[in-house]
């Protein structure tokens, strides 16, 4: 047994033993699970995959004379930004269009350019064209505002994503006879290709699948920067089926993360055009496991055999909310290249960078042995399992004139 | 025997010419066409996988030179922006000749160029838009 404060007395001393969640697997399966525990302290998760449930708020400083935002009309590179908060406060989601945007009118559209490649020019430091309508006011008379920001001048950019690093993620298969163009990339008719997108075994979530040490408050590897969990993230689902070991069998959990946009780099915030879906932004995020003790070390040493994520069509269970799946498979067989799908040898696809996983699990534990990067108590936990917390539908009901 | 894939521009003037006609006739060559665009008023592009003896390969190569015909080789024109590359691997199902593969070991997604025939159905797949195409 061993404590998060003892790992930091070790960090600080350069006396810490930090792998990553893939070299893990083989310390565990040489030394055993007890005796891994003993000797390792931390092991550092990746993941690099588009969320698009990211976004940032600025805050841009008053203008003279001042102009309220708040109930008015702005856009960053003609990307539309909510500005529904006081003056000079402006929210920008990673999905958000300019308003000429052809959308999916010509099919299937390209969304070259949205809020993810506005968040990915503003952390790279280039100035962003602000394009601002107000109504006015006796104390902010202003009504128009046109200039160029620039990230090291806003009083303050965070990144603040509301859902990601999904713990698990379904595969995406096309069963129609039309190619479809999703989320999940663009999937060929009749199974012609699986999609999916996780790190699987460098996964943060996926390695403690009961958030027994991912938390509220837990300090982070979010876009090239320190971040922090802020809550849950929104449709976090932890009951659902999982394997003898507890892994989740389908998409469970969820984080909402915040960090320090200033330090965040394009590197690890890339903006992201979904072909016929929209604008996205894939985010790096890392995060340390401590081990304190057998059981966590039980969880970190899981590997791809040992996570399975469901089969789902998306031409028509997944639009149509219907349940049922077209059967499971593991990480394994999945970075195998094909999979057999209704006994038909289907090959797949991987929306989700492991190569950058692996960098960024590295990165983390080159931080954390330098001792740059101490270890967090979470301040909370994540509702598990037996929470009763739950991720239901919309109940639609008939509007009352 | 030589077979290389080569990009063909015509110049305006010559889209209505039968050239390809004199290659297989004159040069014995022989070839399959990868792609092609006649844009009436501008030019005509073509992408051909052309083989022969390499004498009337190169001989070949040189009436297409003399007609005013440009031409480049294939992997010139379909290429990787490495800056933008995050080795996701979702083209890699979508390449129908294994042009786009990924490595077993590291994950890396490797492009090899002498297999692509700039169908350019990964350019549009690609999240980051890393496949550019020059013609």
């Amino acid at each position: 047994m061993k404590t998060i404060k003892e790992i930091n007395e070790k960090i600080k001393k350069g006396q810490v033993v930090v792998v990553t969640a893939e070299e893990v697997i083989d310390i565990a399966e040489k030394k055993g699970a007890k005796k891994a525990a003993q000797e390792v302290d931390v092991v550092t998760t990746g993941t690099f995959g588009p969320m698009c449930s990211s976004g940032i708020y600025l805050n841009i400083g008053h203008s003279k004379p001042r102009i309220k935002l708040g109930g008015g009309i702005c856009k960053l590179n003609d990307v539309v930004a909510y500005v529904g908060f006081a003056a000079v406060d402006i929210c920008l989601g990673a999905a958000s269009l300019p308003d000429d945007d052809p959308r999916n009118k010509a099919y299937p559209g390209e969304f070259r350019y949205g809020g993810g490649h506005v968040i990915q020019e503003l952390v790279a430091g280039k100035d962003i064209r602000l394009e601002a309508v107000a109504y006015g006011t006796d104390c902010y008379p202003r009504k128009r505002l046109e200039t160029y920001i620039n990230i090291k001048d806003l009083n303050e950019a965070v990144l603040f994503n509301m859902r990601n690093c999904y713990q698990n993620y379904n595969v995406a298969v096309n069963l129609s006879d039309k190619i479809i163009y999703t989320y999940m990339g663009v999937l060929k008719p009749r199974l012609g290709n699986a999609n999916y997108c996780s790190a699987g075994q460098l996964s943060p979530l996926l390695k403690d699948p009961y958030y027994k040490t991912i938390g509220i408050g837990t300090k982070i590897f979010l876009g090239g920067g320190i971040g922090y969990i802020a809550w849950q993230g929104t449709q976090h689902n932890p009951n659902v089926a999982r394997t003898d070991k507890g892994i989740p069998k389908a998409p469970a959990g969820t984080l909402a993360v915040i960090g320090d946009l200033k330090q965040m780099s394009p590197e690890w915030l890339v903006g992201t055009s979904m072909l016929g879906y929209g604008a996205s932004l894939i985010v790096g995020i890392g995060i340390p496991i401590p081990i304190l003790d057998e059981e966590i070390m039980r969880y970190v040493a899981v590997r791809d055999e040992e996570i399975y994520t469901q089969i789902v069509d998306y031409s028509q269970a997944y639009p149509q909310m219907l349940p049922g799946t077209l059967g499971e498979v593991n990480y394994a067989q999945l970075k195998s290249g094909k999979i057999i799908i209704q006994n038909k040898e289907v090959p797949t696809g991987n929306l989700s960078s492991y190569t950058k996983a692996r960098q960024i699990a590295e990165i983390l534990k080159i931080w954390i042995k330098k001792g740059e990067f101490l270890l967090t108590e979470p301040v909370a936990y994540l509702p598990g399992p037996d929470s009763g917390y739950t991720f239901k539908s919309l109940k639609e009901r008939q509007i009352i004139l | 025997m030589t077979s290389k894939r080569i990009v063909l521009h015509f110049p305006h003037r010559l889209v209505d010419q039968p050239i390809v006609y004199r290659l297989v006739k004159d040069y014995n060559l022989q070839f399959n066409i990868l792609k092609a665009y006649v844009t009436p008023q501008e030019e005509g592009l073509m992408i051909l996988e052309l083989s022969g003896e390499e004498n009337d390969f190169n001989k070949g190569i040189e009436y297409l030179e003399s007609c005013g015909v440009r031409i480049q080789p294939l992997s010139q024109d379909v290429i990787r922006n490495e800056a933008k590359c995050t080795d996701c691997g979702v083209c890699v199902p979508i390449c129908p000749t294994g042009a786009l593969v990924v490595d077993p070991l590291t994950r890396r997604v490797h492009f090899y160029d002498h297999k692509c025939i700039a169908c350019e159905l990964c350019v549009k797949v690609c999240p980051t838009r890393a496949m550019e195409v020059h013609f």
